[in-house]
C-alpha cells in the first residue's frame, strides 16, 4: 500500500459526498444489540435460566457486526470514496459521541459530588434535618470515606479503602505515559516513520493493559482484604460504578488501539489519512482525563 | 495501489431496491424518516389506546373495568410509549425526511448509522411492551420510575424496561449525532448558519440538548439497575445513598428532554405560519437566539420537578426564578408568530389551522407552567390533575399538534398529491374540540385537588371526569380520521405542485413533488 489515495474522477454523475448503498450491517447491529440485551435482562432475573447463551450469541454477532461493518468503512475509506466532507462528518460525529460520553461519566461524578456534598450529611442531621437523623438513624454520623453506614446490617461499610499512593498512582503513572506515548505515535504517522508508529502504539497498548492488570489487582484487594465491595454502602457503590466504567473504557480504548495497530501493520493509513487513527486517540486521551478526574476524587479527596 | 478496486456500487441516481429489503437494508434519508413517521404513528395508537383505558376508567367513579395494579401499567406505559416512541420518533422522522432536503445535502451525514438508530427501536419497544405479559406485570411506577418504586418495590420486569430505554438511549444518541453532523457539515455552499430555516436550527439545538442529557438517563437506569441486582445504594438511604438522589439525576435528563419535545416543534409552527400568513417570518434572529435560550435554560430548572421532596430554600427560590425566566424566551417565540401573521393575507389550510391552534393552546399550557414554576403554590398543584393538564397542554395540542401540522404541510412533497382538504378541516376541528373537552376540565379537578394516578376518585370529580374522558374518545378516534387521510394522500389524489403553498419559501420547494429518492447530488447554490 503506497501512501497516496486515490480519488475517482468526478464526472457529471458521481457526487463527491459518498452516500452508500444499502447495508445489512445495521439491522445486524439492531439484532445483536436486542439478543444481548433481552439474554442480559433474562439472565440478571433467573440466573439459571439458558439465557447466558443468549446473551453469548448477542454478543458474538455485535463482534461479527462490527468486524463486517469497519472493515467495511476501511475499506471504503482505502478505495478513495471519502472526500474531506465526508472526513469532517466523522470528526464531527466522533467529537460528539466523546461528549456524549463526557456526559455519561457526568451522572456519576455528579453523584459522587451530591452524595458527599448533601446526602450523607443531610442524614446525619445537617441543615434542617435534625429530625431525620434523629428518628430515622440515631447515631449516624457523616465522614467521607463513609466507613460506617446508616443501616450496618443491610450494607455493612468497608473495613479499609484503597490506599490512592500505591496502585492508583502507578496508574495514574501508566495512563499519562500511555497519552504521551500514543501522541508521539501520531507525530511518527505523520512523518510517515511507520515503524516509529508501530512501536510506540505497541507500548501505549502495553501501558493500557497494564493498567488493567493492575485495576483487576485492585478489585481482587478490594473484595477480599478491604471489605470494600459493592454492597458496602454508598462509597463502594460509587467506587465501582466510576472505576469500573472507566476500567470498561479502557478496556474498550485498548481494544480499538490494538485494531489501529493491526492496521497500521496491514499498510493501513498514510501520513495526511488518518481520522481513524486520530478518533482512536481521541478517545483514548478522553479516558486518561476521566481517570485524572477519578484519581483525584474517588482516590485522593 | 494494487489493492484498489473500483467501488462495486457506485451510488448516486439508482431509485429504491425493490422489497422489503429497501425498507431494512435503507440508507435514504427519506425511506428512514418514512419508517421513523409511521413507527410512531403506530405507537401513538398503541399508546393512546392505553390513554382509553385510563379514561374508561376514569368514566365514573369507582373501580369497574381494571384493576389499580393494571392501572398504573397503564399510565406508566402510556407515558413512556408517548414520550419515547410516539413524540420523539415523529421528530426525528420529520427531521430525516426535511432537513437534508432544507440545507441542500444529498443525504444525512452518516446514513448507516442513521438506519441502525431507527431499527434499535421496534426492538426497544417490542421489548418495552412484551413486559406487560410477563410474571408481576409491566412497569407500574410510573413514566418517571421515582426510586424506591422502582428498584426496591419494582416488578422484575423492571431490568427488561432499564434494557428497553437504554436500546432507545442509543437510538436517541445515534440519530442526535447524525443530524448535528448533517447540520454542521452538509449545508449547501452559501447556507451560512443564519441562513439556517428554523426547523433546521430548532433541531441543531434539540440534538445537541439529546446528546448532553440521554447519557445521563442511561447513567441513572445503570444505577437503578446496580441497586436492583448488585447490592448497591445508590437511592437507598440505608447504605448512605439517597432516592431524591434519583428524582435530580431523572430530572437533569427529564426537563432538557420535555424541550426535546417542543422546541421542533417550534421550527415546525415557523415555517408554517409564515407560509400561510404571506409575510416572512417577523424577527427570524429572535427565534434563534431564544431557542437556544430556552435550551441552556434547560438545563439549570429541572428542580422545579421536585418542589415539594424537601429541598433547602435556597434550591427552592433558585429554581422558581430560574423557571420563570424561561417564560421569557417562550414569550418572544409566540410574540414572533403572532407579529408574523400580524396585517398577513392569512389563509386557513389544515396546516395552519393545526399551527394556529398549537400557538394559542401551547401558550394555555405554558402559563399553567408559568403557575407550577411558583414554588408555593406548587405546593397544592403538585401531583394533581393540574399537572397533567399542564403537560398535556403543550405536548398534544403543543408536539403532537404541530406533528401532523407538519405532516400536513410536507404530505404534498413527500407524496406528490394534495391530501384532502375537507377532511383536513374537519380533522381539525375534531381533534380541537376533543382535546380542550379532555385537558382542559383536568385543570379545576387538579385544583380541586384530585390526585394523579389513581384509578378511583371522590364523588365532586365525577362530571368533569366523564366529560375528560368523552373528550379523550373523541379526539383518539378523530386519529383515525387521520390515518385515512393520509393513506387517501399517498394512495392518490390532486397532483401537487412542486411548490404548493404560495407563501412557502425553502429548498425543499425547488424539488419535484414528490421528491425524488435522491435530491441534491449537486448542493445547489444560496445567495
Amino acid at each position: 500500500m503506497s501512501t497516496a489515495h486515490a480519488h475517482p474522477d468526478h464526472d457529471d454523475h458521481a457526487q463527491s459526498y459518498y452516500v452508500p448503498a444499502q447495508s445489512h450491517w445495521p439491522i445486524v447491529a439492531a439484532s445483536g444489540l436486542f439478543l444481548l440485551m433481552f439474554g442480559m435482562g433474562n439472565m440478571m432475573n433467573n440466573p439459571d435460566g439458558a439465557a447466558k447463551w443468549l446473551t453469548l450469541a448477542g454478543l458474538l454477532v455485535i463482534i461479527w457486526m462490527f468486524f463486517g461493518w469497519f472493515s467495511a468503512v476501511a475499506r471504503e475509506s482505502m478505495e478513495g470514496l471519502y472526500d474531506e466532507q465526508m472526513d469532517r462528518s466523522f470528526r464531527w460525529g466522533m467529537g460528539w459521541f466523546i461528549f456524549s460520553e463526557v456526559m455519561f461519566f457526568a451522572a456519576f461524578f455528579g453523584t459522587l459530588f451530591y452524595v458527599r456534598q448533601f446526602a450523607v450529611p443531610w442524614l446525619a442531621g445537617e441543615g434542617s434535618n435534625a429530625m431525620t437523623n434523629e428518628l430515622l438513624w440515631p447515631g449516624f454520623m457523616a465522614e467521607w470515606p463513609l466507613m460506617t453506614t446508616p443501616d450496618t446490617d443491610k450494607f455493612p461499610g468497608p473495613e479499609q479503602i484503597i490506599n490512592p499512593w500505591h496502585l492508583p498512582l502507578i496508574n495514574t503513572v501508566l495512563l499519562v505515559a500511555s497519552s504521551v506515548t500514543l501522541t508521539w505515535a501520531h507525530h511518527a504517522l505523520q512523518k510517515d516513520k511507520r515503524a516509529a508508529v508501530k512501536g510506540w502504539l505497541a507500548l501505549t497498548l502495553v501501558l493500557g493493559v497494564c493498567f488493567l492488570i493492575i485495576q483487576a489487582e485492585e478489585y481482587i484487594e478490594a473484595y477480599t482484604e478491604l471489605g470494600l465491595t459493592l454492597a458496602s454502602g454508598i462509597y463502594g457503590g460509587t467506587f465501582f460504578i466510576l472505576t469500573g466504567f472507566h476500567g470498561l473504557h479502557v478496556t474498550m480504548g485498548s481494544i480499538i488501539l490494538l485494531v489501529m495497530l493491526i492496521r497500521i501493520m496491514k499498510g493501513h493509513f498514510d501520513a495526511k489519512h488518518h481520522f481513524g487513527f486520530e478518533a482512536a486517540a481521541w478517545y483514548w486521551h478522553f479516558v486518561d482525563v476521566v481517570w485524572l478526574g477519578l484519581f483525584l476524587f474517588v482516590y485522593v479527596f | 495501489m494494487n489493492d484498489m478496486t473500483q467501488p462495486e456500487l457506485m451510488h448516486g441516481h439508482h431509485g429504491p431496491a425493490r422489497g422489503i429489503t429497501r425498507w431494512i437494508y435503507t440508507t435514504n434519508h427519506k425511506d428512514i424518516g418514512t419508517l421513523y413517521l409511521w413507527f410512531s404513528f403506530a405507537m401513538f395508537l398503541i399508546g393512546g389506546c392505553m390513554a382509553l383505558v385510563i379514561r374508561s376508567e376514569l368514566f365514573q367513579p369507582g373501580l369497574q373495568l381494571v384493576q389499580p395494579e393494571f392501572f398504573n401499567q397503564m399510565t406508566t406505559m402510556h407515558g413512556l410509549i408517548m414520550v419515547f416512541g410516539a413524540v420523539m420518533p415523529a421528530f426525528v422522522g420529520l427531521a430525516n425526511w426535511m432537513i437534508p432536503l432544507m440545507v441542500g445535502a444529498p443525504d444525512m451525514a452518516l446514513p448507516r448509522m442513521n438506519n441502525l438508530s431507527f431499527w434499535i427501536l421496534p426492538f426497544a419497544f417490542a421489548m418495552l411492551l412484551s413486559t406487560l405479559l410477563m410474571e408481576g406485570g409491566g412497569p407500574n411506577f410510573g413514566w418517571t420510575f421515582y426510586a424506591p418504586l422502582s428498584t426496591t418495590y419494582a416488578p422484575p420486569s423492571v431490568t427488561f424496561f432499564i434494557f428497553s430505554v437504554h436500546m432507545m438511549g442509543i437510538s436517541s444518541i445515534m440519530g442526535a449525532i447524525n443530524v448535528i453532523a448533517t447540520i454542521l457539515n452538509m449545508r449547501a455552499p452559501g447556507m451560512t448558519m443564519m441562513k439556517m430555516p428554523l426547523f433546521v436550527w430548532t433541531w441543531l439545538i434539540t440534538a445537541f440538548l439529546l446528546i448532553a442529557v440521554m447519557p445521563v438517563l442511561a447513567g441513572v437506569i445503570t444505577m437503578m439497575l446496580m441497586d436492583i441486582h448488585f447490592g448497591t445504594s445508590f437511592f437507598d438511604a440505608g447504605g448512605g445513598g439517597d432516592p431524591v438522589l434519583f428524582q435530580h439525576l431523572f430530572w437533569f435528563f427529564g426537563h432538557p428532554e420535555v424541550y426535546i419535545m417542543i422546541l421542533p416543534a417550534f421550527g415546525i409552527i415557523s415555517h408554517i405560519v409564515p407560509t400561510f400568513s404571506r409575510k416572512r417570518l417577523f424577527g427570524y434572529a429572535s427565534m434563534v437566539y431564544a431557542t437556544a435560550s430556552i435550551a441552556l435554560l434547560s438545563f439549570v430548572v429541572w428542580a422545579h420537578h421536585m418542589f415539594t421532596v424537601g429541598l433547602p430554600l435556597a434550591g427552592e427560590l433558585f429554581f422558581m426564578y430560574s423557571t420563570m425566566l424561561i417564560a421569557v424566551p417562550t414569550g418572544v417565540k409566540v410574540f414572533n408568530w403572532i407579529s408574523t401573521m400580524f396585517r398577513g393575507a392569512i389563509s386557513f389550510e389544515t396546516p395552519m389551522l393545526f399551527a394556529i391552534g398549537f400557538i394559542v393552546l401551547f401558550t394555555i399550557g405554558g402559563f399553567s407552567g408559568l403557575m407550577l414554576a411558583i414554588s408555593p403554590a406548587d405546593f397544592q398543584y403538585h401531583d394533581t390533575y393540574f399537572v397533567v393538564a399542564h403537560f398535556h397542554y403543550v405536548l398534544v395540542p403543543g408536539a403532537v399538534f404541530s406533528i401532523i401540522a407538519g405532516a400536513y404541510y410536507w404530505l404534498p412533497k413527500w407524496t406528490g398529491h394534495m391530501y384532502d382538504e375537507r377532511l383536513g378541516q374537519w380533522h381539525f376541528w375534531l381533534s380541537m374540540v376533543g382535546v380542550n373537552l379532555t385537558f382542559f376540565p383536568m385543570h379545576f379537578i387538579g385544583l380541586a385537588g384530585m390526585p394523579r394516578r389513581i384509578p378511583d376518585y371522590a364523588l365532586q370529580f365525577a362530571d368533569f371526569n366523564m366529560i375528560a374522558s368523552i373528550g379523550g374518545f373523541l379526539f383518539g378516534f378523530s386519529q383515525l380520521l387521520f390515518l385515512y387521510i393520509v393513506i387517501k394522500c399517498v394512495k392518490g389524489g390532486q397532483k401537487a405542485e412542486d411548490k404548493p403553498w404560495e407563501g412557502a419559501e425553502g429548498l425543499e420547494w425547488q424539488v419535484a413533488s414528490p421528491a425524488p429518492y435522491h435530491t441534491f447530488a449537486q448542493p445547489p447554490r444560496i445567495d
